[in-house]
C-alpha cells in the first residue's frame, strides 16, 4: 500500500526505534523565540549541555515586543528581561538572532519561511502551536513545549509517535472576496475545535493547489485550531518556485536535487487516510466567528446560534457561556454588529499578500469614526515591502497605525490590547476569552474582512466593497 | 521528572469542555524565565476578582474550602487546547495537581504535561460524566490514580485507562528523556552522515 505525504516525510525521519519505545525523529530544523526559550537554554546550561546543532537553529523575537518602538526600553521590565535572555542565550550556544530592527526579525513563522529555513521534506519544531504553518511546503511541522525544546536543542531528536492521518481535499474554487482564512475558518467550523486532536491533516484538492504559497500558509497555520497538531501540503510549482533564491534555500545542484526528491512529496494513490473530509470551497462565503473557539464561526449572512440548538450538554454549555462572554443574542444577524477595533497582522495573516488585499479595499476610504485600526506586519521583510507598494500609505489615510513587526495583539503580550468589552475585527488565530485583552471580544476574519469591517464600523460582507 | 506511581487526592470539578491553555495561564505570566512559581496564577481570570490576585472568586471551585489541597483536575473534552505553552502543565503542577482526568487532550498540552510528571487520564464521556456527578454530589471526595494498575477509583467507580508504554514507564521511574535520548548519540550522528547535501545544514 502507498503512503500519504505525512507517513513519506515521518518515516525518511526516524532515526532509531527500540522495541516498546516510541520512535525518535531526527528534527531538520528549529526555531526558537523569547517566550518558550528560556527555561529549555537554562536546562542546558544547567546540565553541562551543548546545543548539537546551532547551525539548524534559528531565533527571532516575536511576542512581547513592542510594535511601536524599535528600543528595548519601550517593552515592559520583564519583557526585557525575557528578550536580553535569548540575545545572551544565542550568544553563548551560537544560534543565528535576528534582534529587533533587524532586516529579518519578524513572527517566526513568517520569518522561517520568507528566509528559505522551512523546506519541503524537512521536519520543522519550534516552541509554539502555530509551528504547523510550515506544513504548508510539505514540511512535517509542528509545535512543542519547552522541555522538547530544550530536547531539540539538546539531541537535535524528539521522540515522536506516529499521529493518524486526515485527508481534507477542497472542491472547487474560492469565489471573489473570500480567501484562505475564510476555507480554514469554514474548515474549523465543520470540524469543530477538536475534530482534528491527533491527526496529521493533509488539505488537497483544486481550491488548495490555486491558492498562493501565502495563502497555504494560512490554512496551515489554523490546523491546530480544529486540534490537528500537523497541516500539511504537497509541494509543487507554486511551492518551488517561492522557495528559489531565498537566504537560506539550497543552491545549484543542491537545489535541483532538493526538487527532484520534493517532487515525489505527495500521497499515493492507494495511500490510506484514517479519515476524509470533502468541503466545496466554492460555496464559501466570508466566514467569520461568533463564540469564544474558532470553531464557533459561521457566514458574514448567518445569524448568531441559540444554545438549545446543540443537542450534546456541553457543546449547549459552550455556546451559552460563549454567547454570555461575547454578548451576542441567539439569532441576531452578525452582519452590522458595531465593532470598536480592528486588528490586521499575525503569523496567520501578517505577509505581504494579506495586507494588499486589505489595502485593496481601504484605498481612497477611512477608517469609522470611533474605531482603533492597527495594522502589524508580520516580518520588518513585509513591513519594507508593503512600504515599496506604497501600502503603507494607503493603510495611514484611511486611519489604521501602521506599526512595526511582531505577535501583537494576537496574543497581547506586549502592549496591545484591546480593552474589556470592546469588540475586535481580528485577522488572528484566536478568540479565546480573554486572548487580546481581559475582556475583549474577538472575531477572527480575513484581511480584508477586517478591513471592510474598519471602513463600515460595523462587521461586514466585504464582497459589497469588491 | 517527579515519579508517578500511585497518586490519592481530593478532585476538583471544572465544568468546561475546550479549556484552553491562555485560561490556564494568561499570557501576562509567560514573561517569566524559569519554570517555577506559576501555580498561583493558574486560572488566573477565573480565580480571581482583581489583576492584583488578593480577592479570589469565592465562585470558582479551586477556592472552595472542600476542594483546598486538591490534586486532581476533572474536565471535560479537549482539555488543554490551544497554545503550547508549557507554562500550563507548569502552572498546574506547580499548584500541587498530579493528574487530569478528561474525555480528551489536546495534543501539545498532552506531551508537555506527562513530560512534567502531570498524568493525563483519558476516560471515556460517559466514565467522566459519572466522576463529575459523584463530586457534585459529594464534593471533596478524592479519586485514586495507578499507573501501576492503570486504574482510576472513585468511591464506587473504578475504571481503565491506557498510555503509551515507554511514557508510563518513564513515568513510573522518573527517568529524564534527553539523557536517554543522549544514549543513542551514535546513532543520531550516523543518521546525519546519510542526509542529503540540502537537508544537511542551512545554506
Amino acid at each position: 500500500m502507498g503512503k500519504t505525504l505525512y507517513e513519506k516525510v515521518y518515516d525518511a525521519h526516524v532515526v532509531f526505534q527500540k522495541e516498546g519505545e516510541l520512535p525518535t525523529i531526527y528534527i531538520d530544523r528549529h526555531l526558537v523565540h523569547e517566550v518558550t526559550s528560556p527555561q529549555a537554554f537554562a536546562g542546558i546550561e544547567q546540565a553541562g549541555r551543548r546545543l548539537r546543532r546551532p547551525d539548524l537553529t534559528l531565533a527571532t523575537m516575536d511576542h512581547d515586543i513592542s510594535t511601536k518602538s524599535l528600543e528595548l526600553s519601550a517593552c515592559s521590565p520583564m519583557a526585557q528581561q525575557q528578550i536580553k535572555a535569548l540575545m545572551e542565550n544565542t550568544k553563548k550556544f551560537g544560534v543565528t538572532l535576528y534582534p529587533i530592527g533587524s532586516a529579518n526579525q519578524g513572527i517566526v513563522h513568517i520569518v522561517g519561511p520568507q528566509t528559505g529555513f522551512t523546506l519541503p521534506g524537512t521536519t520543522l519544531v519550534c516552541g509554539d502551536s502555530h509551528t504547523a504553518t510550515h506544513g504548508a511546503f510539505g514540511a512535517l511541522a509542528f509545535g512543542i513545549g519547552t522541555s522538547q525544546v530544550e530536547h531539540v536543542m539538546a539531541t537535535q531528536t524528539l521522540k515522536q509517535g506516529r499521529l493518524k492521518t486526515m485527508k481534507i481535499e477542497c472542491t472547487g474554487r474560492l469565489g471573489k472576496g473570500v480567501y484562505a482564512k475564510d476555507l480554514i475558518l469554514a474548515i474549523i467550523g465543520r470540524l469543530t475545535t477538536a475534530g482534528g486532536t491527533g491527526y496529521a491533516v493533509e488539505f488537497c484538492g483544486e481550491a488548495v493547489e490555486h491558492l498562493s504559497m501565502e495563502g497555504r500558509m494560512t490554512l496551515s497555520n489554523m490546523a491546530i485550531e480544529f486540534g490537528a497538531p500537523v497541516g500539511m501540503i504537497a509541494p509543487d510549482d507554486v511551492t518551488f518556485d517561492y522557495i528559489k533564491g531565498r537566504l537560506y534555500a539550497p543552491k545549484g545542484r543542491d537545489f535541483e536535487e532538493a526538487v527532484a526528491y520534493w517532487r515525489t512529496l505527495k500521497s499515493d494513490p492507494d495511500a490510506h487516510f484514517d479519515a476524509v473530509v470533502t468541503i466545496d470551497a466554492s460555496a464559501i462565503e466570508p466566514q467569520l466567528t461568533w463564540g469564544t473557539n474558532p470553531g464557533q464561526e459561521c457566514g458574514i449572512s448567518g445569524t448568531v446560534p441559540a444554545p438549545e440548538s446543540f443537542s450534546d450538554p456541553v457543546v449547549r454549555k459552550s455556546c451559552a457561556d460563549a454567547l454570555a462572554y461575547i454578548d451576542l443574542k441567539p439569532g441576531q444577524k452578525l452582519a452590522g454588529t458595531p465593532i470598536d477595533l480592528v486588528f490586521i497582522g499575525s503569523c496567520t495573516n501578517g505577509r505581504i499578500e494579506d495586507f494588499r488585499a486589505a489595502a485593496a479595499v481601504l484605498k481612497g476610504r477611512k477608517v469609522a469614526p470611533g474605531v482603533t485600526a492597527l495594522a502589524v506586519p508580520g516580518s520588518m521583510w513585509v513591513k519594507e515591502q508593503a512600504e515599496r507598494e506604497g501600502l503603507d500609505q494607503i493603510f495611514k489615510d484611511a486611519g489604521f497605525e501602521w506599526r512595526l513587526p511582531g505577535c501583537s495583539m494576537c496574543l497581547a503580550m506586549n502592549d496591545d490590547r484591546a480593552p474589556a468589552g470592546k469588540r475586535v475585527a481580528s485577522t488572528s488565530n484566536r478568540n479565546f476569552v480573554g486572548r487580546q485583552g481581559k475582556g475583549s471580544r474577538t472575531h477572527l476574519m480575513s484581511p480584508a474582512s477586517a478591513a471592510a469591517c474598519a471602513v463600515t464600523g460595523t462587521l461586514t460582507d466585504v464582497r459589497a466593497f469588491l | 521528572m517527579q515519579k508517578f506511581t500511585v497518586h490519592e487526592g481530593v478532585a476538583v470539578p471544572l465544568d468546561s469542555a475546550n479549556i484552553d491553555t491562555d485560561q490556564i495561564i494568561p499570557k501576562q505570566f509567560l514573561l517569566a524565565v524559569s519554570r517555577k512559581g506559576f501555580g498561583v496564577h493558574l486560572f488566573h481570570d477565573w480565580r480571581y476578582l482583581d489583576d492584583a490576585e488578593t480577592k479570589p472568586n469565592p465562585e470558582f471551585n479551586l477556592n472552595k474550602p472542600e476542594y483546598a489541597g486538591a490534586t486532581i483536575l476533572v474536565a471535560r473534552d479537549n482539555f488543554g487546547n490551544g497554545s503550547s505553552r508549557e507554562h500550563a502543565p507548569w502552572a498546574l503542577t506547580d499548584y500541587g495537581f498530579r493528574a487530569v482526568i478528561a474525555p480528551s487532550f489536546a495534543n501539545i498540552f498532552n506531551n508537555n504535561a506527562l513530560g512534567n510528571g502531570l498524568v493525563t487520564v483519558k476516560l471515556t464521556e460517559h466514565e467522566v460524566d459519572q466522576i463529575f456527578q459523584v463530586l457534585t454530589a459529594h464534593p471533596g471526595t478524592k479519586i485514586k490514580v495507578s499507573l501501576e494498575d492503570m486504574t482510576v477509583d472513585c468511591a464506587d467507580l473504578h475504571f481503565t485507562f491506557s498510555l503509551d508504554p515507554f511514557i508510563r514507564h518513564c513515568l513510573l521511574n522518573g527517568l529524564d528523556s534527553i539523557a536517554l535520548t543522549l544514549e543513542h548519540g551514535a546513532e543520531i550522528s550516523a543518521f546525519e552522515d546519510r542526509m542529503p547535501a540540502w537537508e544537511r545544514a542551512v545554506h
